[in-house]
């Protein structure tokens, strides 16, 4: 029974330095070097102090912003110490609710516009931080916040093309807009 | 489905099948003790580490030898696991200064590890230091996954071998796992996955200010920290506002590797997969999928090998392959689809080239349905459990495939190791099956199948459903066991079913909804993980020594040949019949009513 128990202690203890303390601190040194700004978050810096996540998004409210999509974490939205999905089911009425106020809230703030909703705009996400919306929620949006801010919609589309991601390389994953970085581009214009 | 979404999964597939030989061939290599050249410079580290731990290598173990040297590992591992959890307030590395995690807690999380679940109770970012994730969690997903592969290869050897009474060496098995498999390609991982944006450094939480005031409820606590309720039981909240976004950070990207390579899935952070700092882009999740499939299927190479007939490993692979391809259909059917509720609130659910549409309620936008779908479907056919979506808000048939799956055994792929020789014992049930059809005695891979053989590879198919059946049977029973569920109706039941299932099957993807983190949940689920795990290695142990000590019979005329397509489909038919046969009545109470109920909206 206990031939075993020596070898077990000191495997254990071995591989714990190894593959817990000298793994990590390796792979830190390495992406310290060559990839800091990856490595530290992504930060977005504005006079030498971060001013957000380039992949983490915020909580927008006002017309004159584009919007997000919808944050389930608590006990504010998109609180990136605490992220979470909704959990909702797809028949619990919370979600139909939910869905149901979010519409109404975007239909508030652009009345006259009787366009379906982008599902994006209106689910919840799975990390409560999602930076992206589809381009189609952008679209969907584009007119209200050219309104708000006496833009012309065309300037203003181009605009979102510049922070429009395509699939990566061409075909991975979807084509998105990161929120974030396209409000702050809104504000720099003024 | 589109063409765009088609290519991604074939080519998701096409990579995976091309690194399965190379790999495959590779481990072979190692567990022969045929260093390839180019690793031979690691050898004289490799006989250091046996000076140190008092391991004579060339010392053969019969199994129960084996499985005993397994079980004093997973001794320790619990023992380290839970102490530095409790001790964490005392630690080092702790920026965010969390204190003690609970008992229960604690528990669950040290079983969670150890048996390569990683159920998650907790929220990482909010629970856990820098130091707990990567010294005892992340340590665990290296040793499990070796663990796993080391069983695997003890009973590789029992087909291979003939009349000995040894399967191997748990120590060198474990070691020659982790430093010339799992170590290497994790370094490579995690790097590439840095240069995605996934986190990597050991900083405080960065506090930005956010763009827009934002106004949010916040629940009122009283003096001593307790939740304000009002007459009617409900929390009090207040109106408060913030201009900050606090941003947690860590030691991410080398986790995020062996939790990815080592199909153990505890996340960082409490979004797992779906955060972006653990998943950034369509590539790092890219990457993350294929390192949940890369060793899993590799094994089947490497088990061809060691047999020596390759044949016989691709046969598995071309079997896990169709029911994989099966059940993705399925899933990426069901959200494609969508929401019916949806249409008449003016939401449009339509893919199109501007945006992913289908049920996005709980996915990211960088995903879509496409890589939601495959990357749920991939997570539950291995034993991984990593998640990049909500399963708890998918659809009642696309969440039924992530249940269903784990509820055959997670032999679609399946664990590291664990998959495989799940699969394997399956196998030996359908030349059995067979056997008996035809009232020949069984035979695979030259080894006559007798009963004894047939008792253990019992215990390994019907362990599992009598647990999670029981257990689930228990948790609607009790007023603890009900007091979690978050969603009304069938799917209130679904969660319950989830949870049973995944802690059994050492999944550890949940429909999240549950709230877990309570006494009984901690309890009955890291009981049932520890069984679900240790209990069935046992018995694939056992059956390891038995086939090793047998006579090896030439095949002749009257054998049935293991690697056709017709013991394809009668592998396949396996699985399935026993899966159904099992879970059947379960499941209709809880997904099936639930998309019944759903479609009837119309």
């Amino acid at each position: 029974m206990l031939k075993e128990l020596r070898p077990a202690v000191m495997s254990f203890l071995l591989l714990t330095l190894l593959t817990g303390i000298a793994y990590p601190l390796l792979v830190t040194g390495i992406s310290q070097v060559t990839m800091p700004a990856k490595a530290n978050g992504s930060l977005i810096m504005k006079d030498g102090k971060a001013v957000g996540s380039s992949l983490i998004g915020q909580s927008f409210s006002d017309p004159k912003y584009f919007w997000g999509r919808p944050s389930a974490t608590g006990p504010m939205p998109n609180n990136a110490s605490a992220s979470s999905g909704s959990n909702l089911g797809p028949t619990n009425p919370a979600l139909l609710d939910a869905v149901k106020g979010r519409v109404q809230a975007l239909r508030d703030a652009d009345p006259g516009n009787a366009q379906p909703v982008p599902v994006d705009l209106v689910t919840a996400s799975a990390s409560g931080l999602d930076p992206h919306i589809s381009p189609a929620a952008a679209e969907y949006q584009l007119p209200r916040v050219a309104r708000v801010r006496n833009l012309d919609p065309d300037a203003l589309r181009k605009l979102v093309a510049e922070h429009t991601e395509g699939r990566q390389f061409g075909f991975l994953g979807e084509p998105r807009v990161n929120v974030l970085e396209l409000d702050m581009a809104l504000d720099a214009m003024r | 489905m589109s063409a765009n979404g088609l290519l991604q999964i074939a080519l998701f597939l096409g990579v995976l099948i091309a690194l399965t030989k190379p790999l495959g061939w590779y481990m072979a290599q190692i567990y022969e003790g045929k260093l390839p050249i180019f690793v031979r410079w690691i050898a004289p580290a490799e006989n250091l580490f046996y000076r140190l731990c008092g391991v004579d290598s060339k010392e053969e173990m019969r199994w129960s030898r084996y499985a005993l040297a397994m079980l004093w590992f997973a001794l320790l591992s619990m023992l380290a696991v839970y102490a530095m959890q409790r001790l964490q307030g005392m630690l080092p590395l702790n920026p965010q200064g969390f204190g003690a995690v609970s008992p229960d807690s604690s528990f669950n999380t040290a079983v969670s590890f150890l048996t390569n679940t990683n159920w998650q109770g907790y929220g990482g970012e909010s629970t856990m230091s820098y130091l707990v994730q990567m010294a005892a969690l992340a340590v665990q997903n290296f040793l499990s996954a070796a663990a796993g592969m080391a069983v695997l290869v003890a009973l590789i050897r029992g087909f291979a071998r003939h009349t000995v009474e040894t399967i191997g060496n748990f120590w060198v098995d474990m070691t020659r796992s982790i430093i010339y498999i799992l170590l290497p390609l994790t370094l490579v991982l995690a790097l590439a996955l840095v240069s995605q944006g996934v986190v990597q450094n050991f900083s405080t939480y960065q506090t930005v200010p956010t763009v827009e005031t934002i106004t949010y409820d916040n629940p009122k606590v009283d003096a001593d920290g307790n939740p304000v309720k009002d007459a009617a039981g409900n929390p009090v909240t207040e109106k408060t506002t913030t201009k900050e976004q606090v941003i947690a950070l860590g030691p991410v990207a080398s986790q995020e590797a062996i939790k990815q390579l080592g199909t153990n899935g505890g996340g960082f952070f409490n979004a797992n997969s779906a955060h972006p700092f653990e998943n950034p882009t369509p590539f790092s999740n890219f990457l993350a999928m294929l390192a949940m499939f890369l060793l899993p299927a590799a094994l089947c190479y490497t088990f061809g090998s060691m047999v020596g007939d390759t044949r016989q490993g691709w046969t598995i692979l071309v079997a896990m392959t169709i029911l994989f391809v099966g059940f993705l259909a399925v899933t990426e059917y069901a959200e494609l689809k969508g929401n019916p509720a949806f249409i008449a609130l003016g939401v449009d659910q339509n893919a199109s080239i501007t945006q992913a549409g289908g049920n996005m309620e709980g996915k990211e936008t960088r995903f879509g349905i496409v890589n939601s779908a495959l990357f749920a479907t991939i997570t539950t056919g291995a034993s991984c459990g990593a998640v990049n979506s909500m399963h708890d808000s998918f659809t009642p048939l696309g969440g039924l495939v992530p249940m269903a799956q784990i509820q055959l055994g997670e032999v679609i792929f399946g664990g590291v190791g664990s998959g495989l020789y799940g699969m394997l014992v399956y196998a030996v049930i359908a030349v059995f099956l067979a056997g008996l059809m035809i009232g020949r005695t069984p035979e695979y891979l030259g080894k006559k199948i007798e009963a004894f053989d047939i008792k253990m590879a019992s215990l390994v198919i019907l362990i599992p459903p009598m647990i999670i059946l029981g257990g689930a049977a228990l948790a609607v029973t009790l007023a603890a066991g009900k007091a979690g569920v978050a969603n009304p109706g069938a799917h209130g039941f679904s969660e319950i079913l989830y949870a049973f299932s995944s802690a059994v099957g050492n999944n550890g993807s949940a429909f999240a909804g549950l709230s877990a983190n309570t006494p009984f949940y901690n309890t009955a689920l890291g009981f049932e993980m520890f069984v679900g795990r240790i209990w069935l290695m046992i018995p694939v142990l056992a059956l390891a020594g038995s086939l090793a000590a047998k006579k090896r019979i030439p095949a002749s005329i009257g054998s049935m040949a293991t690697h056709t397509q017709m013991f394809v489909w009668l592998l396949i038919g396996t699985v399935l019949l026993v899966g159904a046969l099992n879970f059947v009545p379960a499941l209709a109470l809880g997904p099936v009513i639930e998309h019944l109920n759903m479609i009837s909206v119309h």
